[in-house]
């Protein structure tokens, strides 16, 4: 499916804070980007400017892979604010191949249990909403 | 230092109706069960020196009711708030900075009269990582993790609709429930899907009403000539995860309902063989699920069969949610206050749906999606 097939949700945009602005500056440039401690190298999101895994103040901003595979989800049949003429949709949890989980919706695929099996691949795709590009993810297609 | 068996509820009362009520205010519903729960142990507000309340500001019901406090708390942590009231009361209490604590709960859930809004800014993390994906509200969290639950330990539709199925059995002896006509695990499959894989007969009801308790030290209950039995705290444990239902450890079970549940049952030095009531807040069918797992009263992946093989229905070794819970009773937002108010019933001998020689009864309370937990241990004089 064609990303312009989507129906994009009228909402006002996440709005940065110091904190998460590097997140979502690289998600402008269509870059998924979460941080790394410098000290035991476990990655981790969402953000903070240290680490909470073992405390170290020392972390930096990596690229990831943008690849995911779906952890949980639910089908949403009672669409939020600005969601409403997106008939049911898909929130998630995807954990990175990095290792951290974030929520997200499952976009180019059917909202249907058949078509969205628990630890199928997925990939980051970048939509905005409200005036900021969101990450969301899609089903690895067979041939890429 | 440990409270166990150093305080009572010696007041538990709800508002005169739960259900709907278009009439009166979140204000009124609080004032009603306060009231309710004053008469119900015989002091009045003269003799409550703290209070506490979870949504609404203390300050506000203190001053509605005519009361000056020696001691506030407004710990608002979600729905199970008041389970962490109860222990803070007893805590206070225990320090001597007050003497019988009122702790109350209204809400207009249902009515929306002098209701109050939870709004989340672009900029809060619900904001930025919630709210551009749709999710904001209890359908659209809480089930988030349940798929990985239900494949992971490969616990099935029919044994998540049975939880539905058997509180509705509860439900039917009881007749302040708002939904009492038995069901089939079929009705609940047949009953729309409101965020797949939960249909709406999985999901709680919304609904306006109240509680309230009256708190104090059990060396007082001497000089006090009340009209029931205390009922006295053995145990209490609170904890949180994340304000994030993604960011859980592991979206298959809670970390703040085993730190809660670890504590409270330390704390009253019971098994849990000698629980013979237990009331789990069960906001959606998947609660009382991850609650016995996390609670321990079963292993990881036991308790779809657990409550399919009958063990929580009445007769069962396990009543649970004997009140019909948030899913049959009533669920006005915040349903912990509800929970703690039929184990007292329960406790008491005087419960709708009551069940035989209870004498330790749990009420384990979740906040928000997952965010915080509490857990109370109620027992009789007998017990401590």
């Amino acid at each position: 499916m064609a990303k312009s097939s989507r129906i994009v949700p009228k909402i006002t945009g996440p709005e940065p804070t110091p904190d998460t602005r590097p997140f979502w500056d690289a998600a402008q440039s269509k870059i998924l980007k979460i941080q790394r401690c410098n000290s035991c190298h476990q990655w981790f999101f969402y953000p903070r400017p240290f680490c909470p895994l073992c405390g170290s103040s020392s972390v930096k901003w990596v690229e990831t892979s943008g690849r995911a595979r779906l952890h949980s989800y639910l089908i949403n049949q009672r669409p939020g604010p600005g969601f409403e003429e997106l008939g049911p949709y898909v929130v998630a949890v995807v954990e990175l191949h990095e290792g951290p989980r974030m929520m997200s919706n499952i976009v180019d695929v059917e909202p249907d249990p058949e078509q969205l099996q628990l630890d199928m691949e997925l990939e980051v795709v970048f939509e905005e909403r409200g005036g900021v590009s969101v990450p969301l993810f899609r089903p690895v297609s067979e041939k890429s | 230092m440990t409270i166990r068996g150093k305080v009572a509820v010696i007041g538990a009362a709800e508002t005169d109706i739960v259900g709907v009520i278009p009439d009166k205010s979140a204000l009124e519903l609080h004032a009603e069960s306060a009231r309710n729960a004053l008469e119900d142990c015989g002091l009045t507000v003269a003799d409550i020196d703290g209070i506490a309340t979870a949504g609404p500001s203390p300050v506000n019901i203190a001053h509605y009711l005519g009361i000056q406090p020696s001691w506030l708390d407004g710990t608002m942590v979600g729905g199970g708030s008041f389970m962490l009231l109860v222990r803070h009361a007893a805590a206070a209490i225990c320090a001597g900075m007050c003497t019988t604590v009122l702790i109350t709960h209204g809400q207009s859930g249902r009515s929306r009269i002098g209701a109050t809004s939870r709004v989340l800014e672009p900029s809060s993390l619900e904001g930025q990582f919630e709210l551009p994906y749709g999710a904001n509200g209890p359908t659209t969290l809480f089930p988030l993790g349940l798929l990985r639950y239900m494949k992971d330990f490969g616990l099935t539709h029919e044994q998540v609709a049975s939880v539905a199925v058997t509180q509705r059995e509860w439900a039917g002896h009881n007749p302040r429930a708002m939904m009492r006509e038995p069901i089939t695990i079929e009705d609940v499959l047949a009953s729309p899907f409101i965020a797949y894989p939960l249909h709406r007969l999985e999901c709680c009801l919304v609904t306006d009403g109240g509680g309230a308790l009256v708190v104090t030290a059990a060396d007082r209950l001497a000089s006090l000539d009340l009209p029931k039995k205390p009922v006295y705290l053995l145990g209490s444990g609170e904890s949180s995860e994340s304000p994030l239902v993604a960011h859980m450890d592991d979206v298959t079970t809670s970390r703040a309902f085993r730190h809660s549940g670890r504590a409270a049952f330390q704390e009253a030095g019971i098994q849990h063989r000698d629980v013979n009531h237990l009331m789990i807040y069960d906001a959606f069918a998947h609660l009382p699920i991850y609650g016995l797992e996390d609670l321990g009263f079963v292993g990881r992946g036991e308790a779809g069969s657990f409550i399919v093989e009958g063990n929580t229905r009445p007769g069962g070794k396990l009543p649970l949610n004997t009140n019909g819970g948030g899913l049959s009773y009533t669920h006005t937002g915040l349903y912990g206050m509800f929970a703690i108010q039929e184990s007292i019933r329960q406790v008491r001998g005087e419960a709708a749906a009551q069940v035989a020689d209870v004498d330790i009864s749990v009420a384990h309370g979740v906040g928000g999606f997952f965010w915080s937990a509490g857990t109370l241990i109620f027992g009789t004089k007998e017990t401590i």
